[in-house]
């Protein structure tokens, strides 16, 4: 871990790894995409309109993965202080709150057709919610606070608490009654899919774990390229102070 | 490393776990507190153990009962009852129903206690379970007699 720590070899070894992270990502996401939207076969209680699935589902899940992610580096940055942790969980945040607004909006849209609403406070669909002010919340501070350390700071102890969110969020449908469904995919007895779509849905969960990957890989390259463009602006500053 | 720093390390990580902890089992306790509202909807049993005040606002979820369901010469008012296997209770409703609404589907009513008839339902919800499936294989499951619908099967 130490080894990749280093911001410099950091940079130097994703910027091999994500031309290929990007290129399976487009691979994986028009596959799966095109085999659930068009060749799965329809459900027999609700027609089409389960297709909602093969985005909802990867997207509601990895709203979490990202959260859980975050909260991970958090801790490797409060407790261990290394450089690279507070930059992966700043490159993390917005891709997450992507998903979980994602998660959210189809959602409602299956919602309407299903339930015959698109919002209900039901105990899944308000976690979730949480779960997206949360990243706002997270986001927010870095752009509030001046002080970079203290920024930093401030935002890992935001993750740590928030993460207190992520079992309830899974497990909000086991605890209470609720409005939405039980798990589908991670539950005792097996899959409640039928292969023909639940293989579709497990390649669409793989595309857009891709995504998270290439994308926060390109974020925190940003960060650390922008962050050495700061010190040679300041050590530039400094030179022509000291010459003039 | 220095002894120093690793004992600061130290020190850091017991903080993280002990505020940790303590976060957990405060939201914990929160929670368990609140189970009553944060719980959608009570069960016909539930209904029946918990004194609720007449007129109070509340949600029932279940099965709508098998041969429960009925319409009146207006067309938009509809009966049936609300079952969890133990309990049933009866629910009267106008509006317009959720096309999954069917017997044998789970819902979920909001509407107000009654304690002289029937429970006065002025939203009806459905429900869909965890369970997807293209309607060929219901169908030759249907064809060879060992179709059950998932919800069904868990009241049973």
């Amino acid at each position: 871990m130490h080894k990749f720590a280093n911001p410099a070899r950091f940079l130097r070894i994703s910027k091999m790894i994500t031309p290929w992270c990007f290129f399976l990502t487009i691979v994986t996401m028009v596959a799966g995409l095109y085999w659930g939207l068009f060749i799965a076969p329809e459900d027999y209680q609700m027609g089409a309109s389960y297709r909602i699935i093969f985005v909802h589902v990867p997207a509601a899940h990895l709203s979490e993965i990202c959260y859980g992610f975050m909260a991970v580096a958090s801790v490797v940055a409060i407790i261990w202080k290394h450089p690279l942790a507070d930059q992966s969980a700043r490159a993390a945040a917005p891709v997450g709150a992507v998903f979980t607004a994602l998660a959210l909006f189809t959602g409602s849209l299956w919602g309407k057709p299903t339930w015959g609403t698109y919002w209900i406070w039901d105990a899944r669909l308000t976690s979730e919610l949480v779960l997206l002010f949360l990243y706002f919340g997270y986001m927010a501070v870095w752009e509030a606070v001046e002080d970079r350390t203290k920024a930093a700071r401030i935002a890992a102890i935001v993750a740590l608490v928030g993460a207190v969110n992520l079992p309830i969020i899974k497990f909000s449908v086991d605890w209470w009654n609720t409005l939405h469904q039980p798990a589908s995919l991670l539950r005792a007895g097996g899959a409640g899919l039928h292969p023909d779509m639940l293989w579709p849905l497990l390649t669409c969960i793989l595309a857009f774990y891709l995504f998270f990957v290439t994308v926060v890989l390109w974020r925190i390259q940003s960060l650390i390229i922008r962050r050495q463009i700061r010190g040679l602006q300041i050590r530039l500053a400094e030179e022509e102070r000291a010459n003039g | 490393m220095t002894t120093r720093a690793g004992k600061r390390k130290k020190k850091r990580l017991y903080l993280v776990l002990t505020s940790m902890t303590v976060l957990v089992l405060a939201v914990g306790l929160v929670l368990t507190a609140l189970q009553d509202s944060i719980s959608l909807f009570v069960d016909p049993t539930e209904l029946k153990e918990r004194n609720f005040a007449d007129g109070q606002r509340i949600r029932l979820g279940g099965l709508v009962a098998e041969e429960s369901f009925s319409k009146d010469a207006d067309g938009l008012t509809y009966h049936f009852d609300i079952t969890d296997g133990a309990e049933t209770v009866s629910v009267v409703y106008k509006g317009s129903l959720p096309d999954l609404f069917r017997e044998g589907q789970g819902v979920v009513v909001e509407g107000s206690i009654n304690q002289h008839g029937p429970f006065v339902a002025t939203e009806v919800l459905a429900k869909h379970d965890e369970n997807y499936m293209p309607k060929e294989v219901v169908d030759s499951l249907k064809k060879r007699g060992v179709f059950r619908h998932a919800e069904e099967e868990e009241s049973i």
